[in-house]
């Protein structure tokens, strides 16, 4: 295991040092202490690494990852994992607003509740709420999964694209052209792996499905007062 | 009746109601929907042409023209970017996306750019081999869609443009219809293939000059503070928004005027939201003396950039470079009369067309079509852009030279004149003939 105290040590030398790990590397398992709320933490990682942050983080943390597997023990500040290629982030605690946006891959994992516009633009990437989400999520959500097991704030899914949206409790009001779907059985397949994979305590069966009515998808003057 | 011509008033159209706003009229009450096009703001605005040099004279001696040198270098990103970015010229190529435009259009730009020695930008829609594979120096933008958007060509472009507004539409996302998305469109763009594909207006993941600040520093934390970090601002309020870009920690600021273009947005957005061009400029190089950030910040000027004089006249306001885009599409061959007759077809002519997103250009530029796309040679079309970015060169250092400076970003806001009231009151300088400048003392 190797420790990075970042009371002692800067932004700048943390994300040069786990960004220089290559495919190669045995120093697999890091841990960051006194995060304090620092943005931009563990930024462009690119190597099959473990990196755990005992605390809470600030704006964008594990931005843009590719492989690395990182865990925030507390809570993420906005834009955690934005633009995620692959990997893992998990957040033992809250997510603040647009966790997971424009994410092309990967699995987000939040254990508590996000905020508003978890999910925004995103593009292939997997998320898996253990609590709430807020209003706007999911905006403009091109590709990939976002499972909520608790509630969904306000306009879930507005202007959605091909996303697939499950949520276990109350949705509080549907987006534009976003409608409730038929769950088949290819649906609970891959939501019951996702819930396996984030170690969620839930049932496929539980949730509903959410999707695109794809009727926003061309331009059609008759639908101006959808907007 | 009588039928002696000179009883009879000659028909008189009305300057409110001319042709074009009823032609407007009827469309909209045929169609029931705006009309979207591409390219800049149409309407005459006071732009470089209200603007003169006033030359050597017994004050000021000149240089020999053919003879004594006149230095056109410029270096973005020189203040937090490890490595900066070298050019040869103060003239760069603005970002377009591969989805508006073909992928050997691309080609086409990075191919002239990188001959002149400048910089070529990439837009909506990812980074392509064609315009990487061919522009020594490539921007590459970040924007609020992120399509396509991966740390990889974050790290293998020399410099990150993030996109707050452009000079077409400040305030307003874009829109590729689906008559444009071809599989490889899609893919890049991780959309079905076929449907409208919206650009968003504002960025999905920040709101505003704090939150630009952390995002910047995100950017620069993944790229190992190499890269230069332009942020490029439509003409909104220009001295504001760039004041706002430098204290979130731009190296440089991409101003884009009214008059810049757009692949696609709604005619009325185009010409009835944002600044002229020559509105923008000295506000913004206010807003960079106050800081004391001139010429540490670069400024980037762009927004109906033509000729040598204009990016002569950019650099005596105060700019450091220039960036064209609807230029550089003329010089590739967008608009060309040789294929008039297909305009024709089209409802159009040669230099009005302006239906960039239905792709169906006759030059094969603004198109994904592969039988137009095929009429475009991108290494003609490269050498025709090198040849027009090497003259406007030449015509800005003849009359820098004449002006009596050794490089081009010696040229003075007092090095001009203006011709008209207003161009005079937006740029700052003396009109014609007078001491005056309107809205200011003591000039």
């Amino acid at each position: 295991m190797q420790t990075i105290d970042m009371a002692t040590t800067s932004l700048r030398e943390l994300n040069e040092t786990l960004q220089a790990q290559s495919q190669a590397t045995n120093q697999t398992q890091w841990q960051i202490d006194n995060p304090k709320g620092s943005h931009a933490m563990a930024v462009g990682l690119d190597a099959p690494i473990e990196v755990t942050i005992k605390g809470s983080t600030g704006y964008y943390c594990g931005g843009m990852n590719k492989q690395a597997v990182i865990t925030i023990d507390g809570s993420a500040g906005p834009g955690v994992a934005e633009n995620m290629m692959s990997g893992k982030v998990v957040i033992e605690g809250d997510a603040s607003q647009y966790a997971g946006a424009t994410g092309h891959g990967g699995l987000l994992v939040i254990k508590g509740n996000a905020s508003s516009r978890c999910g925004i633009s995103m593009k292939g990437i997997d998320i898996v709420v253990h609590g709430n989400i807020g209003h706007m999520s999911a905006f403009m959500a091109q590709s990939g999964n976002l499972v909520v097991l608790g509630d969904a704030g306000d306009a879930l899914g507005d202007s959605l694209y091909e996303a697939r949206l499950f949520v276990r409790g109350n949705v509080k009001s549907l987006g534009a052209d976003c409608i409730e779907k038929e769950m088949r059985s290819e649906h609970l397949e891959i939501l019951g792996a996702l819930l396996e994979q984030a170690d969620a305590d839930a049932r496929p069966e539980e949730f509903k499905r959410y999707g695109s009515a794809r009727q926003l998808y061309n331009f059609n003057i008759d639908n101006a007062s959808a907007y | 009746m009588s039928d002696d011509p000179s009883a009879r008033t000659t028909p008189r159209k009305s300057a409110t109601f001319s042709d074009d706003v009823n032609s407007d009229i009827r469309r909209a009450a045929q169609t029931g929907i705006y009309d979207i096009r591409g390219g800049g703001a149409k309407r005459r605005v006071p732009h470089f042409d209200d603007l003169l040099f006033l030359g050597a004279s017994i004050s000021r001696y000149p240089l020999e023209g053919y003879r004594e040198k006149c230095d056109t270098r410029v270096t973005l990103g020189t203040r937090f970017a490890k490595k900066p970015i070298e050019l040869d010229i103060p003239i760069t190529i603005a970002g377009m996306s591969f989805g508006a435009l073909s992928g050997p259009a691309k080609e086409a730009l990075g191919r002239g750019a990188s001959d002149a020695g400048t910089s070529t930008t990439t837009g909506d829609g990812g980074m392509t081999e064609e315009e990487r594979g061919h522009s020594k120096k490539l921007v590459y933008q970040y924007l609020p869609s992120r399509y396509g958007m991966n740390p990889d060509d974050l790290r293998r472009a020399d410099a990150i443009e993030i996109v707050v507004g452009q000079g077409a539409k400040p305030g307003g996302g874009g829109m590729l219809l689906g008559q444009k998305i071809s599989d490889r469109v899609a893919e890049m763009r991780n959309l079905p293939k076929g449907i409208d594909q919206r650009s968003a207006c504002r960025h999905p993941d920040w709101t505003g000059p704090d939150d630009l600040e952390i995002k910047i520093l995100e950017l620069r934390e993944i790229t190992n503070w190499e890269k230069p970090i332009y942020i490029k601002i439509g003409g909104a309020r220009p001295y504001f928004d760039t004041t706002l870009a430098i204290k979130a920690g731009a190296d440089v600021v991409v101003l884009d005027g009214m008059q810049g273009g757009t692949a696609a947005t709604q005619d009325v957005f185009i010409e009835h939201v944002g600044q002229p061009t020559l509105a923008c400029i000295r506000p913004a190089v206010q807003a960079l003396q106050d800081l004391g950030m001139h010429r540490e910040v670069q400024l980037v000027i762009s927004g109906g950039i033509r000729s040598g004089a204009d990016v002569a006249k950019a650099l005596a306001l105060g700019a450091d470079a220039v960036a064209i885009g609807t230029a550089a599409l003329i010089a590739l061959g967008d608009n060309d009369p040789r294929w008039e007759a297909e305009y024709n077809a089209l409802g159009t002519t040669a230099g009005a067309y302006d239906d960039w997103h239905e792709g169906l250009d006759p030059a094969g530029i603004t198109t994904q079509d592969p039988e137009l796309m095929a009429r475009f040679d991108p290494i003609a079309g490269g050498r025709r852009l090198r040849n027009y970015l090497n003259v406007m060169t030449l015509e800005a250092q003849t009359i820098a030279r004449a002006c009596g400076k050794n490089h081009l970003h010696n040229l003075e806001p007092e090095d001009l004149c203006a011709l008209t009231v207003e161009a005079s009151a937006m740029s700052g300088v003396p009109l014609s003939g007078t001491n005056w400048v309107p809205g200011r003392q003591g000039y």
